[in-house]
């Protein structure tokens, strides 16, 4: 109780209370909570009255339903006789397939474009100019409705196909691929990739101190590639090959209906996935680029000069002074980013793409239970962009600045 | 789409808190205090619910609600529309936003009974069809097996087309968009070999084609859509308002009042008709309105055959037979009920 040592002249208890900043500091939070709170126990129970008033018993009973509807896309095992739950949670999971996917494009472009605007070529950086305002400045609905309908224009119908070197077909059902068949011991090789990728790091660590005392880096990148790429390789021939491939089957022949790919053969992506992911990537792309130049322009000019004046190429200069230095200042927005990425994924719902929001809006209409979705909805989206805070915070807090 | 997914939450919230307050006051009494009736339509189904480029609304289900203001008001033009898509209006309803849902709703037992809403009558029986390109070649949609299918999500189509294609074993894919527009763009780009939705809906989609003539329903009928207005639950004079109404309309076709004749009608000597106009009883008053309020409607939107020939009947470009629509008279549904 610092402010109670202070000497000085002694101070009235009795009219103390008013003015003591400890006491009114503590009333107005207790007050705060106390509103707070207040307004969710009644916002809380407003709707209970209101829902048993419609004759709605509110609760997550009905979600053990039958759910009954297709769903066009589901990395888990789902058929009509599954439950609503079920189908939501195959919406979840299409919901995360299209965040990461497009978190992880719209990274890579978004650095790409970034650092293309402070290119030295007049060209490319105009390019990348023009890109970001053109992007940045039109309505993302308006983007996924031109990239979807693009694709679905521009390509063979189902009964023709392009080929990309007989693996990868096109057509308006979707790209074809060839879809891994996992054996029995499909798992070995797994963990030999994972075995192999901590050793590296092991490797790597050790290269790092071998660096300090030779004053250059060992040359350890074929032990990188023996051990990651090597191992697993080895594993999977011994024993015996337990990954194979199911090839996209195409029928020319028979009824029309029966034409095209075969289903089940091969690995689809639907064409609104893809839709989707170009049109996020693309849109978010704009913003990361500006945010990636404002990041490297905010590493001072003289750092440059210095790590040139030690003789470092400008490559090195960038993957070792700029780009670290920058990502300080690029890591926060980045988030905000990749929160607005998960978040402007809903908008799937508008071409057909079963995200969340698409199958919770069928359960919706299918039960009623406007509330229960609705909450469903807020606390999945509320979880992941808190997940994606707290991963983007801990790579923040390895990356900032520590002042020595 | 974000604009949907804000009046789904929008309304939930609604709900949630309550601002709606009059969910089971008398709405009667507020539809008179306002001095119109707040009726939630489909924002675009020809034939059933259009806004012109004035803002006109036409269709069946829109002259439904200009109807009911013509019994309340004795003037069709005291009605405010509500477009909602499918997901939003049993929550638009609930809410209280609208005082009435007509917007081509099936009439099912768990909406009837779980959503703390009431069916009022069946406007138009409906079924779900199949629209599919001639150059498909199929004839049946038994002839479907392997078809990828195009629908609206948040209807009870997409659980009638499983029910369907899981019954006659039959693999499908469902291609499930928010709204008709993007359905029938994706169906049109070849995204799907099947439209499907209730077939009074697939006529009207289809005259937006680019070659109508290149496309066909096929003739199976897969599912009952009786399509009807909507109101809350727990208001019963509300609810007989707008259920007399309906009755209104298919009695007067039964009995030959028709927008031209019924000045002509109300000094009819047939006690059925003189019932109907009001010259006999005291029929209005006992849900609230006043006793000529079967002939203003009359007077003001026609009878339920000249609206049915109107919006969407063989003269007009939807061009649907009256059918399971007729009156039972004629070998259709359409009953109303006595009034006496």
């Amino acid at each position: 109780m610092a402010s109670t040592d202070v000497s000085g002249p002694p101070v009235d208890r009795t009219s103390s209370l008013i003015n003591n900043p400890r006491f009114r500091g503590l009333f107005y939070q207790v007050a705060l909570i106390l509103v707070v709170g207040w307004i969710g126990y009644d916002i809380y129970s407003n709707a209970l009255d209101n829902l048993r008033r419609l004759n709605l018993v509110p609760g997550d009973g009905f979600l053990d339903r039958t759910a009954g509807f297709g769903i066009i896309q589901s990395l888990i095992d789902y058929s009509e006789a599954s439950s609503y739950r079920r189908a939501l949670f195959v919406g979840l999971i299409n919901t995360l397939l299209v965040a990461v996917l497009g978190i992880v494009f719209a990274t890579l472009l978004g650095f790409l474009i970034g650092i293309a605007r402070l290119s030295r070529n007049w060209l490319i950086a105009k390019i990348a100019a023009a890109y970001v305002e053109i992007f940045r400045n039109t309505p993302l609905l308006l983007q996924i409705f031109f990239w979807y309908f693009a694709v679905l224009r521009s390509v063979p119908d189902m009964r023709s196909k392009w080929s990309l070197f007989g693996i990868a077909h096109l057509n308006i059902g979707g790209v074809y691929l060839p879809r891994p068949v996992f054996g029995p011991d499909a798992g070995l090789i797994g963990i030999a990739l994972l075995g192999g990728v901590a050793v590296s790091i092991i490797v790597s660590s050790w290269a790092a101190s071998r660096r300090e005392e030779l004053g250059r880096p060992p040359r350890v990148w074929p032990v990188h590639l023996a051990l990651i790429v090597g191992l697993p390789v080895l594993v999977f021939f011994l024993v015996g090959r337990p990954i194979s491939f199911s090839m996209p089957v195409f029928n020319e022949t028979g009824p029309l209906l029966r034409r095209g790919f075969e289903r089940g053969s091969g690995l689809v992506v639907i064409p609104e996935l893809v839709g989707l992911l170009l049109a996020l990537t693309i849109y978010t792309a704009a913003y990361i680029a500006e945010i990636v130049r404002a990041g490297i322009r905010a590493v001072s000019h003289g750092q440059t000069e210095a790590a040139s004046s030690l003789g470092l190429r400008p490559g090195q200069t960038l993957r070792l002074v700029v780009v670290p230095q920058a990502m300080r200042v690029i890591i926060p927005p980045l988030t905000n980013q990749f929160l607005n990425l998960t978040k402007n994924s809903s908008l799937a719902v508008a071409i057909a793409y079963p995200d969340l929001v698409s199958v919770g809006g069928t359960v919706l209409n299918q039960t009623g239970r406007a509330v229960e979705i609705v909450g469903v909805w807020m606390a999945v989206y509320l979880g992941l962009s808190v997940l994606t805070s707290i991963i983007m915070n801990a790579f923040n807090r390895r990356v900032a600045l520590v002042e020595r | 789409m974000r604009i949907n997914f804000t009046a789904v939450f929008g309304a939930a919230i609604g709900v949630a808190l309550g601002l709606a307050g009059a969910a089971s006051a008398a709405t009667l009494d507020d539809v008179k205090a306002k001095g119109f009736v707040q009726c939630g339509a489909n924002p675009s189904l020809i034939g059933f619910a259009t806004a012109d480029e004035k803002g006109e609304w036409s269709g069946l289900d829109i002259d439904f609600c200009r109807a009911l203001a013509a019994a309340i008001f004795n003037d069709p033009t005291k009605v405010k529309f509500t477009p909602l898509n499918a997901k939003e209006r049993f929550t638009a309803l609930q809410s209280g936003e609208i005082d009435v849902l007509s917007r081509n709703t099936t009439w099912t037992m768990s909406r009837d009974t779980s959503l703390g809403l009431k069916f009022a009558g069946v406007m138009y029986y409906d079924g779900q069809g199949f629209l599919v390109r001639k150059a498909l070649g199929v004839s049946s949609a038994l002839e479907l097996s392997n078809a990828r299918v195009c629908t609206q999500t948040g209807t009870t189509t997409e659980l009638n087309l499983a029910d369907y294609f899981r019954s006659n074993n039959m693999p499908y894919e469902v291609v499930a968009y928010e709204k008709n527009e993007e359905v029938l763009q994706a169906y049109e780009a070849g995204r799907c070999d099947v439209y499907t939705t209730d077939a009074s809906g697939l006529y009207a989609e289809r005259l937006k084609l680019a070659a109508p003539d290149d496309h066909m329903i096929l003739p199976e009928i897969i599912s009952k859509e009786p399509l009807g207005p909507v109101v809350r639950q727990g208001d019963d004079q509300w609810f007989n308002v707008v259920k007399w109404t309906y009755y209104a309309l298919v009695n007067a076709e039964e009995l030959g009042i028709t927008q031209a004749n019924v000045e002509q009608m109300k000094t009819s000597e047939n006690p059925e008709i003189k019932r109907f106009v009001g010259a006999e009883g005291e029929f209005g008053s006992a849900i609230g309105l006043s006793n000529d309020w079967a002939a203003n409607i009359v007077a003001k939107v026609g009878n339920y055959g000249e609206i049915f020939d109107r919006n969407v009947g063989p003269s007009t470009p939807l061009g649907i037979a009256r059918g399971l629509n007729n009156l039972w008279t004629k070998g259709g549904l359409q009953y109303g009920m006595p009034i006496r």
